[in-house]
C-alpha cells in the first residue's frame, strides 16, 4: 500500500457492470515524506468517504477490486483508508 | 518478499473493515546492502514489529489475505518478520 493525494474526481456515466455506483478518486501518489511520487492514478473509493485534499492510502493491483462491494471488477487502484497522521 | 526498515506509522480511522484493530507501519525499502532504496511501503503488522526494526515484508495479494484470515480483504503488504541479521555472500 502508498500513500496518496486526492486530487479530482472522475465522472463516468457508462461503466462495466459491477463498478455502478462506485466513485471514482483521481490520486497523485505520495513518497514518504508526502512528496509527489510518480504520475496520478485512478482509483476506486472503497471507503466512500474520501474527498478532494485528503490523505489516503491506496492499494494497487488485483487486491483494489476487494475494497469494492462488488470484487469481480476490473479496477487497479482503490482507496482503503483516510489517513489521520503518520508518525515517523 | 522484501528487506525493509520499520520507519513509522500510518494512523487511520475511517478504512476497509479488515484494517479495525490493526497496526500499519511505514516501511521503507532495503537494497541487497542494507540501504535504502528509495521505495517504501505501507504494512500491516503481525508480528508486533516497532519504528527502527528491521523486517521481512511480504508484498502479494494472496498469502496476505491468508494471513489475515480473510478472503476479501483488500490487503497486499504485511509485514511477517522481523530480520536478525542478513548476509551476502561475496
Amino acid at each position: 500500500m502508498q500513500l496518496g493525494r486526492v486530487v479530482g474526481t472522475v465522472v463516468a456515466t457508462v461503466k462495466t457492470p459491477g463498478l455502478e455506483g462506485v466513485k471514482f478518486l483521481i490520486v497523485q501518489p505520495l513518497d514518504r515524506h508526502q512528496e509527489p511520487n510518480g504520475r496520478p492514478v485512478v482509483a476506486a473509493d472503497g471507503v466512500h468517504m474520501a474527498g478532494p485534499g485528503e490523505l489516503v492510502y491506496i492499494v494497487g493491483s488485483r487486491e483494489a477490486a476487494q475494497a469494492l462491494p462488488n470484487t469481480f471488477v476490473p479496477v487497479d487502484h482503490a482507496i482503503v483508508g483516510i489517513v489521520d497522521q503518520v508518525s515517523s | 518478499m522484501k528487506v525493509g526498515t520499520v520507519v513509522g506509522t500510518v494512523v487511520s480511522t475511517i478504512s476497509s473493515p479488515v484494517f479495525d484493530g490493526r497496526k500499519l507501519l511505514l516501511c521503507d525499502l532495503l537494497d541487497a546492502d542494507g540501504n535504502p532504496e528509495g521505495g517504501y511501503l505501507i504494512a500491516v503488522d503481525v508480528v508486533d514489529a516497532g519504528v527502527g526494526e528491521k523486517v521481512l515484508i511480504l508484498d502479494e495479494g494472496n498469502s496476505a489475505r491468508q494471513i489475515v484470515g480473510l478472503d476479501t480483504a483488500p490487503i497486499r503488504a504485511v509485514v511477517v518478520g522481523i530480520v536478525d541479521e542478513t548476509t551476502m555472500d561475496s
